[in-house]
């Protein structure tokens, strides 16, 4: 009982998003010519939160690994910065790269410990380790200890080349992170890494390495993290273990995460969006901002688990960065 | 009267559906028994029963009151105990601390601790271990007065002959004689048939989700139940 | 201040954290829950002791009478009309919700009480100490905080293994399914199990306030301690979550004599050394049904 079929991919959707992308992109490209300095680096920063959050989406909304202590990343990546950048005297610019690779590699003893435990414990188990990063910073000389460092390598530039080679630093970040991971998850490994989020057990009789599998989205995402980490550094251009440490990098993920949608590319950008508005509209209400952010994503989570983009999906159907593969069968439908 | 009524009775588990349209009576005081091979849908229909799988609210009746898709617990109140295929003793739990969760609601009745202790005299006397440390057959009589102790008006039990030797399943069997003699409506479960069809009334044979066969066991011949069974 | 002193003091500080700790092991026993919000439960029930205390001149132990029973009814609240609505849909659920309620929480205390570190007023109890002879004095305080942990701890166990409802905990913890069928409803049961959680971290925050000073950010480092005094002790084991919290008191109270940055991170590097080495930690018991 032949049936043609095909497996498809790409949407009608999907055709318009990467259209509306590639303008969106060639935009932004723009932006330093006509914009002030204070929205680009606003931008930047909206473009560090929102790979900050894909890097975190991708952790559990794809591999199922919820963790709170990404923050480690945003602090060693940006650390790792400032010693690159300034005692090494490596270009500032290319150190960027280089401290995503510094964050993945001490990403490998911390999966070793963490990954002992599962759900809750794993998730409290990477915020103490972040927590020891953070102490070990603080307690360091080198580093700067509590009152942490400023970058000086960036001052012999001129300040509005600084400024552009950041923001265009930021977006080509910001591109990459996005096409990165979704060419990864339309590959084979993307496939199997989804098959685990979906069922460990039954992902591992079909020969998915899920360990293997785990432990290379954590290196990516610490890979990711810590080039935003620096980034953000590059852009602020003064570091402390408090804040780069802190967990407010990951509540604003969390959250941006949970109110655009889990496990989808697109609600990570959806929530950054809704997070970013808000920051304007409560700017002078100080923690009510939290507050008001906070329980969003809590409502979010009770009623409308899939997030805003979730729910824009389901009732249109619409996939504007297609992950998955559907099967069209020609042939009349079966009882 | 009847005390169970199942009525078109359908049950899923997510997108797989289980159970096609059952329907059935049990009368009170009765026991019954549901024969068939692996997946035909036996513990499916009791976990139906019992509240543990969400189902139509007309699709089952006890005594008469429409309680499909209540939840275990209030069933439990309702005289309804599922002794659970596997035993599924409690590990952190005592033998007695396993019979005494087993009357949770108190429910009144004959049963007791001591009534308990007198039918299987095993568990008495070791009582105080952790439950999971007896053998597989007297996992099962823990079990067994597990459900007892809930005093229930409708007793459905899941598949005792799991794993145990032969003559371990007669001696359940026996004992189980005699409890279903003084009244309590019952069903049983089985894939072996060979003790089960000694003290039901009635059997019903299950496959894939539907009832192929249902009758008295003295006036079913093998055939027709090898047939009904494996549907040749 | 000798090194006896020091470790005499992370024991006694052990009994505190054992109280932190206690509350997350039940839920986490039970329900499988990791109340992220935990320790800011704690800190919030402090804040209301120090408003009951200053505005109304209330001894602190009476704040804790009143304050107690109060999260307790939260807790209660809380499991009945949120968590419970999680159920049944995975594990990322309730983490997510209890980091965001960690998260308000925090903002909120900040927003009513400001960021001003606050103190419950000890009305002296905190300056009395017992001479032990040998020139060892320990507080009378931290005596009994480890008292009230002990009889806590005492109090739970009684309840746990010998009431009808201690037994529908072990019951549900071992094998929820099964515990339906004999007739316990999971979703009263987890309230009540919530209800105890915060009822007890509610009594360690309020020691915590009596003993130190605290601030609306504080509930976060609370929550890393207790986890860590369940890990070393061993998950499933109420006792040992009290010596998991004496190794860590003793952890941190030497390690901040060695260097005082160094208090904090030395608890934190050997929970990570017991990870290492003995991921189950000390006294772990494999109870659950798999």
């Amino acid at each position: 009982m032949a049936q043609a079929f095909r497996v498809q991919r790409a949407t009608r959707a999907s055709r318009v998003g990467l259209g509306a992308a590639v303008l969106a992109i060639a935009a932004l490209s723009t932006l330093p010519f006509w914009a002030d300095p204070a929205s680009m680096r606003r931008l930047v920063e909206f473009i560090a939160l929102l790979v900050l959050a894909q890097m975190w989406n991708l952790l559990a909304g794809y591999a199922g690994l919820l963790s709170i202590g990404q923050q480690a990343y945003v602090g060693l990546g940006g650390y790792a910065l400032i010693v690159l950048a300034d005692d090494l005297g490596l270009d500032p610019f290319l150190s960027v790269p280089l401290a995503g690779l510094i964050a993945a590699l001490l990403a490998l003893p911390t999966a070793a410990l963490v990954f002992r435990f599962q759900g809750g414990y794993f998730a409290v188990g990477t915020w103490a380790v972040a927590e020891v990063f953070r102490l070990l910073v603080a307690n360091t000389g080198a580093l700067g200890r509590g009152t942490g460092r400023t970058l000086k390598a960036v001052f012999p530039l001129a300040r509005e080349t600084r400024e552009m080679a950041t923001y265009y630093l930021a977006l080509a970040l910001g591109v990459a992170a996005l096409v990165g991971i979704y060419v990864f998850l339309r590959a084979r490994f993307g496939l199997g890494l989804m098959a685990v989020r979906d069922s460990e057990p039954a992902s591992e009789t079909l020969g998915v390495d899920v360990f293997r599998t785990k432990l290379i989205v954590y290196l990516l995402a610490a890979f990711g993290t810590g080039a935003t980490g620096a980034v953000i550094y590059l852009n602020l251009l003064r570091i402390s273990p408090d804040a780069a440490f802190s967990i407010s990098w990951t509540a604003s993920t969390i959250f941006i995460v949970v109110i655009g949608g889990i496990g989808t590319l697109e609600g990570p950008l959806v929530g950054a969006v809704v997070f970013f508005v808000l920051r304007e509209l409560l700017a002078d209400y100080g923690s009510w901002y939290m507050i008001v952010l906070g329980t969003l994503a809590v409502s979010v989570m009770l009623a409308y688990p899939q997030g805003l983009w979730g729910l824009i999906a389901e009732s249109w159907g619409i996939h504007c960065f297609p992950v998955q593969r559907r099967v069209e069968v020609d042939d009349t439908p079966r009882p | 009267m009847s005390r169970l009524v199942v009525r078109q009775l359908d049950a899923f588990y997510g997108d797989f559906q289980a159970l096609f349209g059952i329907s059935l009576e049990v009368a009170e005081g009765e026991t019954v028994a549901i024969i068939g091979a692996n997946g035909s849908g036996k513990s499916t229909f009791l976990k139906a029963v019992a509240g543990a799988l969400p189902v139509a609210r007309t699709a089952v009746e006890l005594d008469g009151v429409a309680v499909g898709g209540r939840p275990a617990h209030e069933l439990v109140d309702r005289g309804v105990t599922l002794v659970p295929e596997g035993r599924r003793i409690f590990p952190s739990l005592t033998v007695e601390e396993n019979l005494r969760v087993g009357a949770y609601r108190g429910r009144s009745g004959r049963w007791t601790l001591d009534r308990v202790y007198t039918l299987f005299p095993r568990l008495a006397e070791r009582k105080r271990q952790p439950g999971t440390n007896l053998s597989g057959g007297e996992q099962q009589m823990l079990a067994i007065g597990r459900g007892l102790m809930a005093n229930p008006q409708l007793l459905l039990i899941d598949e005792i002959s799991l794993g145990l030797a032969p003559v371990v399943i007669k001696q359940l069997y026996d004992v189980l004689a005699t409890v279903t003699a003084e009244g309590i409506t019952t069903v049983l479960v089985e894939q072996d048939m060979s003790q089960v069809l000694r003290i039901a009334r009635r059997v019903f044979c299950f496959r894939q989700g539907i009832v192929s066969l249902s009758g008295r066991p003295g006036e079913l011949s093998r055939g027709e139940i090898a047939a009904a069974y494996f549907g040749t | 201040m000798g090194w006896l002193d020091t470790v005499v003091q992370g024991l006694l500080l052990g009994g505190l954290y054992a109280l932190f700790a206690t509350g997350l092991s039940l839920i986490f026993g039970v329900m499988r829950i990791v109340n992220l919000a935990h320790g800011d439960f704690s800190i919030l029930a402090a804040f209301l002791a120090v408003m009951l205390v200053d505005a109304l001149a209330l001894h602190w132990l009476l704040a804790l009478a009143v304050v107690v029973p109060l999260m307790a009814l939260l807790g209660y609240l809380l499991q009945r009309l949120v968590l419970n609505r999680l159920l049944g849909r995975g594990i990322l659920p309730p983490i997510l919700v209890t980091f965001g309620l960690s998260i308000i929480i925090q903002n909120a205390l900040l927003e009513a009480f400001s960021a001003d570190s606050r103190r419950v007023n000890p009305g002296g109890i905190d300056t009395a100490s017992l001479a032990l002879g040998g020139g060892l004095a320990v507080g009378w305080f931290s005596l009994i905080t480890l008292l009230v942990a002990i009889l806590v701890l005492i109090g739970l166990q009684l309840f746990i293994g010998r009431t009808r409802r201690g037994r529908a905990f072990r019951a549900t913890a071992d094998d929820q399914a099964t515990a339906a069928l004999m007739g316990i409803d999971d979703r009263g049961l987890y309230a009540l199990a919530m209800a105890l959680s915060l009822g007890i971290v509610a009594i360690a925050g309020i020691f915590l306030g009596v003993r130190t000073t605290f601030a609306f950010g504080s509930g976060p480092d609370r929550l890393l301690f207790a986890f860590e005094a369940v890990i070393i002790g061993g998950l499933g084991s109420l006792w040992g979550t009290l010596v998991g919290g004496a190794i860590l008191g003793v952890a941190q109270t030497v390690g901040a004599k060695l260097s005082p940055g160094w208090g904090i991170l030395t608890g934190h590097l050997v929970f990570l050394g017991v990870l290492l080495v003995r991921p189950q930690g000390l006294f772990a018991r494999q109870r659950r049904r798999d």
